[in-house]
């Protein structure tokens, strides 16, 4: 058999069935400084507590780096090594190669061990897809990347990212006298790239941190399947989303209520649509206005109900036209796009 | 140190036609490197293209990994090498530059990768010839800088490289440099020692309580601004002045189990016995200067060439020790330095420096610019480079910097 064909087997990570049932141990502990009401560094707590103790962390830089794993007070309790910003993808290819080369030949003991490396939105949706998608075409390293999704550049003081909402006021994108929308992007469909180009992975997932029993079972599922599997999870931020930290957890059901952030997983091809987000595609939940969502933040504080309504048309597409709805922007037709002015 | 029993006698070596690039792959084997990365540039990726035909007849056994860019060759082997693995890359002008971000991180991880750097002329313009700004850009990072000159040369320094990276006392990356095309796909005759030699003299990279592993829970790195970051980098500063030492010891570890002499392992004096003034060089300079130091010698000239092979460590002491017998001293760049002191090219400067402290004498440094993007120094530049060193050495004055080989 080929080195290259050699696939170990994946550490098996039973899902959690209930609270109680849930391991004790922490794994992300006490140390960091992030924010009240940080639903990135909940990612990472949910991260280390699903992934277990053989696992290794390595992390690119943004807020889970510099504001989240110090000198002398880290909250690892599992290995943990800082990669640069745009490498969340070779840092993981590495790490498994190495341990995959070394149980080979007998170098160290032969056992899955998790390689997980995680991004923030700049450091995955932007400068490091390339990497991330060069290591989703190996399929013989297991290894997740988890990218949390705050939709900004948030400890360089907010800036926008590939994965800021339209309009979203930022320290990049503030608005003026005369422009009222300064990021005019809609945000990127970074799962659903990944799921398209890359046909041999068998896990590509999106999460949302305010539903922590969900997200944690749909990490063991990607440790576990085997290859490489990647994870995008909407993490809300009190800082970057200006709104009170009490709101993290109602703010992450609403961008999933609103149909603005499906929750989907595409296993081994098969696409099936999670959570809430299935209720609204089974029509037993009705998609909420985005208004709802988009006004409880002070980054949309200065949409017009033009703006709002625009917003809801860009979702309402995302659901009605979409060939894959809310995963793939395949239009049935093509229409004309109508920014307001 | 393991210390080493010489059992040399016992092993065959085998003799072979290849390429300063196939010989680095070769050593890469011997080495039993485990994770490789490769991206396309030349003149440096002939070496993987090898590794990648040894790898595809089973010779080698290693995680081969062709990259989407050399920012991410060099973080693969970065994280690889931090969970234990021996690895290899490299890259060659603009393509090591790319990775520079990565470039600058190794030595702070205190990561013992060796790197092969096909020297190239950086962008724009193009071109595939040599020059060595690109290897220099990281002389001030914690890199241990070679420059080789033979095929034989990168077999052995490759081994040497990864003996002296992965000692305890250093843990730092060690970049060979090989000039492109005159070196990497120039073909000479090789020994190759046997593998039970280099595993006698190799012993297996074990990175201790550095580890990334789940049996050692370290955190690697974190963020500790104004608070840790002079203590870290002191660290590493604590390695650059001691890696001279470990240098010496581990090029005796290699004469004695290989059975060759190197001798001093930081330059190569040809000819300076009674030499009244001496060129400078790094490299495959080194071919056009000992047949050009010949033809004068047999005119009765008093001329010496000294190659200089580390330059990172650079061998302040023993080189000013070598260099203040002569009256005159020409240095001769592959490379520039823009405004720099008196525009002189990066070696000049260096050996002006390393001259400078102390009562002894402070002979007069030519510096000369020549060879850049692959332009062939041939012997008349250097006799006409000897010639002005000469002047230098009589008293006259003489510019500090000029151009050789340049079209008028």
């Amino acid at each position: 058999m080929s080195i290259f064909s050699e696939v170990k087997p994946a550490q098996k990570l039973e899902p959690f069935k209930g609270v109680k049932t849930i391991a004790h141990e922490e794994y992300f502990t006490s140390g960091h400084r992030t924010c009240q009401g940080c639903f990135s560094a909940q990612t990472m707590r949910l991260l280390a507590k699903a992934a277990g103790p053989r696992t290794i962390v390595l992390g690119s830089t943004g807020c889970m780096y510099v504001a989240n794993t110090s000198y002398y007070t880290t909250p690892w309790g599992v290995p943990w090594m800082h990669t640069q910003l745009g490498s969340s993808g070779s840092a993981a290819l590495g790490a498994a190669a190495a341990f995959k080369a070394q149980m080979r030949k007998g170098k160290i003991k032969d056992e899955p061990i998790n390689v997980i490396a995680f991004c923030g939105d700049g450091g995955g949706a932007d400068m490091g897809l390339g990497a991330i998608s060069a290591t989703m075409l190996h399929p013989a390293y297991n290894l997740l990347i988890l990218m949390y999704d705050n939709e900004t550049y948030a400890n360089t003081d907010i800036q926008i990212s590939g994965c800021s909402p339209y309009g979203a006021n930022t320290s990049f994108s503030t608005p003026g006298k005369v422009k009222r929308i300064m990021n005019q992007r809609w945000k990127k469909n970074v799962a659903g790239l990944i799921a398209a180009g890359h046909p041999t992975v068998k896990y590509v997932g999106t999460a949302v941190s305010s539903e922590p029993m969900q997200a944690m079972n749909q990490i063991r599922k990607a440790l576990s399947i085997g290859g490489p599997t990647f994870l995008h999870v909407l993490a809300p931020c009190p800082k970057g989303w200006d709104y009170d930290p009490i709101l993290s957890g109602e703010l992450g059901e609403l961008a999933v209520k609103t149909g603005i952030f499906p929750l989907y997983e595409m296993v081994e091809g098969k696409l099936e649509y999670i959570g809430k987000t299935k209720l609204l595609v089974n029509g037993k939940l009705k998609r909420l206005p985005v208004r709802d969502y988009l006004l409880k933040q002070g980054r949309f504080s200065h949409f017009t109900d033009d703006d709002v309504e625009y917003f809801q048309s860009k979702v309402d597409e995302m659901w009605d036209k979409w060939l894959i709805p809310g995963v793939m922007p395949v239009l049935k037709d093509l229409e004309a796009d109508v920014v307001p002015a | 140190m393991a210390t080493v029993a010489v059992e040399q006698q016992k092993h065959v070596e085998q003799e072979a036609l290849i390429t300063g690039a196939e010989a680095i792959a070769v050593a890469c084997k011997l080495a039993d490197v485990d994770v490789v990365t490769a991206y396309p540039i030349r003149p440096y990726d002939t070496v993987v293209q090898y590794i990648s035909q040894l790898v595809a007849d089973g010779e080698m056994d290693c995680e081969y990994i062709a990259a989407e860019g050399e920012h991410s060759q060099f973080e693969i082997v970065k994280h690889a090498s931090a969970c234990g693995a021996r690895v290899f890359c490299g890259s060659s002008g603009v393509g090591w530059m790319y990775a520079m971000e990565c470039l600058t991180v190794t030595p702070s991880l205190r990561i013992p990768m060796v790197a092969m750097v096909g020297n190239r002329a950086l962008d724009d313009p193009g071109a595939f010839g040599v020059e060595h700004n690109d290897a220099l850009s990281v002389r001030d990072l914690g890199w241990n800088l070679i420059w080789v000159d033979s095929a034989q040369e990168c077999l052995d320094t490759a081994l040497l490289a990864y003996r002296i990276a992965e000692d305890r006392r250093m843990m730092v990356p060690v970049a060979i440099s090989c000039d492109g095309s005159f070196l990497t796909h120039s073909q000479a005759l090789v020994k190759i020692p046997a593998q039970e030699q280099v595993k006698q003299f190799l012993p297996p990279y074990d990175r201790g309580e550095l580890l990334m592993h789940p049996d050692n829970v370290i955190s690697i790195a974190p963020q500790c601004n104004e608070d840790w970051v002079m203590e870290i980098r002191r660290s590493n500063y604590e390695v650059a002045a001691h890696s001279l030492g470990v240098i010496s010891e581990c090029y005796a570890e290699f004469e004695k189990v290989f059975g060759r002499k190197i001798g001093n392992p930081f330059f190569e004096e040809y000819m300076t016995e009674d030499a009244d003034y001496v060129l400078l060089g790094m490299g495959t300079l080194s071919t056009p200067a000992k047949v050009a130091i010949r033809r004068m010698r047999a005119e009765g000239k008093k001329v010496g060439f000294v190659r200089l092979r580390w330059f990172r460590p650079f061998p302040a002491e023993a080189l000013a020790k070598c260099l203040r017998r002569f009256k005159a001293i020409g240095v001769v760049d592959r490379d520039y330095s823009l405004g720099s002191p008196y525009l002189s090219g990066v070696v000049a400067t260096e050996i002006r420096t390393a001259l400078y402290p102390g009562d002894g004498p402070k002979p007069p440094v030519l510096g000369f610019i020549c060879g850049l993007g692959g332009r062939e120094v041939l012997v008349p530049d250097i006799e006409k480079m000897a010639g002005y060193v000469s002047q230098a050495a009589a008293g006259k004055s003489v510019p500090l910097t000029q151009w050789i080989g340049l079209r008028e």
